[in-house]
């Protein structure tokens, strides 16, 4: 253990912290050796608590080339669609317009609109529609897509779309308060862009 | 010793029944009515420890039907917990974790049960929570709780009352789901002042085997302070492109944000499932408790009334010897 310690130390005070290495063992060398030494400091009889880079795969370091997919892991609070999955590309619905994501793509952090996010392997395109939330590209080929709801395109009722719209545009006109006209304008912005996503 | 015991609580009661004939004696062992007092002295005893018996049966079955409960429950949210875990990972990859970080305002949100009969989770939960507090304090550094759940509750307000900016109870009342957690979490962030939360709850290993964890999410400008200092634990966050429609502190405000409202649906559910988990265990060591209290309880009222039984006859018998000798 304190090997260990001693050993990440001298990385931490060499470099900047760079992320845990792929070839060590998950679990001890991902550990927060300052806050353990801390803790058994001043509370010695305690354990100390497990911090969440305990319970995570490292994530491999930024290879010297380009290489050929993207690793890709699409979670949802309720499950996690793709953990990664290689794939050639991903289209991400951004604030600023579609971004497309490919292998080596520069090191982003995107907040995501209501709009499709579309996942490219081979031939195969997989589209869902996303209510927003944020993505992250690292500089390793791995992109993180974290959304609050994902539905596959056919599974949206064109119908009831179309009578959203018309009800939040009518809420707009009408609101009176700033929250009102907020949550109208949200309620506006995903409709259109799911009938985007329809007819689009 | 227990015959001694009872034959003491027998002669509590001798004085009334001044002679007890042999006979009636005998007539009334023989009648399996040993549940009357009046058909003698020593039937007493049978009796308390007769209702003791009932009691503990009563309370194994209690025990195990909460423990199939328990079970069922942690079935149905074991699932949604571990599709949940996907959430915080992507933030602990981008931002690190940074347990250890130095800030001045701390804010600590111990996550616990409502209900009680779980084991020890909450109290160890609490534990952490006070030794954080501990850990953090120091000079210009200001540490407060944020409490979620009854129990946790009732053990911090004892002695950190004046620390706790806000309760948060019955939780669980409608089934966990991240429109409740957001609104949670959202109250949380407007309320409280913070540089950095730190989030303690169990999280759910196995039935037996509950850690406890500490994430912790740091406010923006902090993350920024954090980015700036080469050397510091976010060195790399600089080398990520920002794309959104407002300025870069805009989009890691809402960073911040979204992180505690994933954290926090990940911790909840943890920590419930944990809960049932602990709840489960505690509730089937309790039930073979009883089912062992029940067997050593079965075999001191077998031995009391074979000795009443055996007293009587002796009397008999020495009655009739002495009658012919």
């Amino acid at each position: 253990m304190f090997r260990h310690g001693s050993r990440l130390l001298t990385r931490a005070t060499a470099m900047t912290w760079r992320r845990p290495f792929s070839t060590e063992l998950s679990a001890e060398h991902s550990v927060d050796s300052t806050f353990v030494e801390a803790w058994k400091k001043l509370i010695p009889n305690t354990e100390p608590p497990k911090t969440p880079s305990a319970y995570m795969n490292p994530r491999p370091a930024t290879p010297s080339s380009i290489p050929s997919k993207l690793s890709v892991n699409f979670v949802l609070p309720y499950s996690s669609e793709l953990s990664g999955k290689e794939v050639d590309m991903v289209i991400i619905p951004a604030t600023t317009g579609q971004m497309g994501v490919l292998p080596g793509h520069v090191a982003t952090i995107a907040e995501l609109k209501p709009g499709v996010l579309s996942v490219h392997e081979g031939n195969d395109v997989t589209k869902y529609f996303v209510s927003g939330g944020f993505a992250f590209v690292h500089a390793n080929s791995f992109a993180d897509i974290i959304a609050i709801e994902a539905v596959p395109l056919d599974r949206i009722d064109p119908n009831l779309v179309q009578k959203g719209l018309t009800e939040f545009t009518q809420k707009l006109s009408t609101a009176s308060t700033d929250v009102e006209k907020a949550e109208a304008q949200i309620g506006v912005d995903v409709h259109s862009a799911l009938n985007a996503a329809l007819t689009g | 010793m227990a015959m001694a015991a009872l034959r003491r609580e027998g002669r509590r009661f001798a004085t009334p029944l001044i002679s007890p004939n042999p006979a009636i004696a005998l007539r009334s062992s023989i009648i399996p009515s040993q549940e009357q007092v009046s058909s003698g002295v020593r039937c007493i005893s049978t009796q308390i420890v007769r209702n003791r018996m009932k009691s503990v049966k009563n309370i194994q079955k209690i025990t195990k039907a909460m423990k199939m409960v328990a079970a069922s429950k942690l079935r149905a949210i074991q699932t949604r917990a571990e599709n949940s875990r996907g959430l915080w990972q992507p933030f602990t990859a981008l931002l690190g974790d940074s347990a250890s970080v130095d800030v001045k305002k701390n804010v600590i949100v111990t996550i616990s049960a409502d209900k009680g009969l779980c084991g020890g989770i909450n109290s160890t939960s609490v534990k952490i929570s006070r030794a954080l507090h501990k850990l953090n304090s120091g000079p210009e550094k200001e540490n407060k709780y944020v409490v979620l759940g009854e129990k946790a509750k009732a053990q911090l307000v004892r002695d950190s009352k004046k620390d706790i900016e806000l309760i948060m109870t019955e939780l669980q009342k409608n089934p966990l789901n991240y429109t409740q957690v957001s609104v949670m979490a959202d109250d949380i962030l407007k309320n409280v002042e913070f540089d950095a939360l730190r989030i303690v709850f169990n999280k759910f290993q196995s039935v037996v085997s509950f850690l406890p964890t500490v994430s912790t999410v740091l406010s923006p400008e902090v993350v920024e302070r954090e980015a700036a200092e080469s050397g510091g634990k976010l060195g790399e966050l600089d080398l990520y492109e920002v794309e959104g429609a407002e300025t870069k502190s805009e989009v890691l405000q809402n960073l911040a944000e979204f992180q505690f409202s994933c954290v926090m649906f990940n911790a909840v559910l943890e920590n419930a499932t944990s809960e049932q988990g602990a709840r489960m265990s505690a509730m089937d060591s309790s039930s073979r408790n009883a089912g062992d209290m029940l067997d050593r309880l079965t075999l001191t009222y077998n031995r009391t009334r074979q000795a009443s039984i055996t007293t009587e006859l002796i009397e008999i018998i020495s009655g009739a010897s002495a009658l012919e000798g």
